[in-house]
């Protein structure tokens, strides 16, 4: 076979940014050997996918059926801890198929982590107090969800009608026909991502909280006026960091939203996944009341180093 | 009816929006964390020029634009239209002045141009990249001046005015690059 010298084969990272990884995860073992939280390793190549429409899993063909690598390690750290494990976290490598970009490689590090007893509040607590202990530098705020969407979009996400909030999309240079124009989640996500994350501040994290009831994920809802999830996010600029939960714990409603999950790919002409019938035993054995987070450790790298793109801090990039 | 996926996007594609051509300039992804994904593009309207950005659901499909670009020769203007002629179908077209617009500055007859057509209609003409033109006024050249890289206007046959050193004399045919507007050389008759 002919020998191709000009073949790209050196690392994508520089050696700083690979020793500056290799500091991060002792940072991040110590700060939890301190807070007594254990580290566990489950599966990345699991019999369960997930439903969530945004997502495409990797599949795996195997005798028994189809295998998935893991989107995150949510559903068998859940499973850890309904079994009684107390709390876990784990540095692990997820899979989800998309286009890259200077923000996305298919292949990345999560670090996700569990606390039995917390909600989402005493969660971004721990969440700045681990940022602080590996050295990330930049000023930490909490802003609600609604309070930044009406600053930089003048909108409230919770109350506003829908056909408003496509009118504003359509002003600002969406284009979108039905049933988009129809879809409260989709015009939230498109308000959120498009006018009011360019429009944060660069030089400081922010961790946003109680997101609109649609865009829940699996976040519990907390009832009021208005109701809200109990999610937040961490963002540097456009830059996602972290997106945490005050977990639901109740099985029928965890199923309910991944039915509803799999109507939307029905919707939208995306293949049917089989629930994640174990994890859903899981919960009706019982879920402690938890807060867990997954956070971008391959994003976290960025920051710290400083650097405008991910194939700048793995050290092979796609 | 042809059209395009979002994951098609890429730089020079050509997509409709609201009933104008348009020319993707710049294609990026946008996915804030959990969620649907959008494409947030930078795109120049071919009929005016103008740059807009916009953003598509990732995953949905857009008209594409019907435009073929051609070789043609110019031939000659009427004051309503420019004229110019596929040299190998020896089919004929008409251009209006806005289409025309600053490219008529650089035309004198018979240059080969790249005419954009949506369907079949003309909307931009690109002259060549070089001409060749005489200079019909410009103020009397200072010999032996021309190191100080001092300039003056000339006005060339066409009405085009650039700027010239300071030797340049009427008369004299000068090599002009279009893109720029910019004086290159002196050229030779061919």
């Amino acid at each position: 076979m002919a020998r191709d010298s000009s073949l790209h084969w050196r690392p994508s990272a520089s050696f700083a940014a690979i020793r500056r990884r290799a500091v991060l995860l002792s940072d991040i073992r110590q700060y939890f050997a301190r807070a007594g939280v254990l580290e566990v390793a489950t599966p990345v190549l699991a019999r369960y996918g997930t439903t969530d429409p945004a997502l495409v899993s990797f599949t795996v063909p195997d005798t028994g059926g189809t295998r998935y690598l893991q989107t995150s390690p949510e559903s068998a750290m859940k499973r850890l801890l309904a079994a009684g494990s107390g709390d876990v976290y784990q540095i692990a490598h997820a899979f989800r198929r998309e286009e890259g970009s200077r923000l996305h490689q298919e292949e990345f590090t999560l670090l996700e982590w569990y606390r039995v007893g917390f909600d989402h509040h005493r969660l971004m607590a721990d969440v700045c107090a681990l940022l602080h202990a590996v050295g990330f530098t930049l000023p930490l705020e909490k802003h609600p969800y609604a309070e930044l969407c009406l600053e930089h979009a003048g909108l409230d996400p919770h109350r506003t009608a829908t056909a408003a909030l496509a009118d504003f999309a359509a002003m600002h240079g969406a284009v979108l026909t039905v049933p988009s124009t129809l879809d409260r989640a989709l015009l939230l996500e498109w308000i959120f991502g498009c006018a009011v994350l360019p429009r944060l501040p660069r030089d400081r994290a922010l961790l946003i909280y109680d997101f609109p009831c649609e865009q829940a994920a699996y976040a519990r809802l907390r009832p009021g006026s208005p109701a809200v999830a109990e999610r937040f996010e961490v963002v540097v600029g456009e830059i996602e960091l972290a997106n945490g939960f005050h977990e639901v714990t109740n099985s029928e409603e965890q199923r309910a939203r991944h039915q509803r999950e799999n109507a939307r790919r029905a919707s939208a002409g995306l293949p049917q996944v089989p629930l994640d019938e174990p994890l859903l035993a899981a919960l009706s054995a019982g879920l402690p009341n938890c807060a867990g987070v997954a956070l971008g450790l391959d994003r976290l790298l960025m920051c710290l180093l400083q650097v405008p793109t991910i194939a700048e801090v793995v050290a092979f990039a796609d | 009816m042809a059209s395009y996926s979002t994951n098609q996007f890429k730089p020079g594609v050509k997509i409709m929006i609201d009933g104008d051509p348009f020319n993707i300039v710049e294609n990026e992804m946008v996915k804030p964390g959990k969620g649907q994904a959008f494409n947030r593009v930078r795109v120049r309207n071919l009929r005016s020029g103008r740059v807009i950005e916009r953003t598509f659901k990732s995953g949905d499909s857009v008209e594409a634009a019907d435009i073929v670009e051609a070789e043609m020769q110019y031939l000659y203007a009427d004051g309503e239209a420019w004229h110019f002629m596929n040299q190998s179908t020896f089919e004929q077209i008409q251009a209006s002045n806005t289409v025309v617009g600053d490219a008529g500055q650089w035309l004198k007859g018979q240059e080969i141009c790249s005419v954009m057509l949506w369907n079949g209609e003309p909307i931009g003409i690109t002259p060549p990249n070089f001409v060749i033109l005489k200079i019909t006024q410009t103020d009397p050249g200072m010999r032996g001046d021309t190191a100080t890289g001092g300039t003056k206007p000339a006005t060339l046959e066409t009405g085009a005015v650039v700027r010239v050193p300071l030797f340049i004399e009427e008369g004299s045919l000068l090599k002009i690059d279009t893109r720029s507007g910019d004086y290159v050389s002196r050229a030779k008759e061919e």
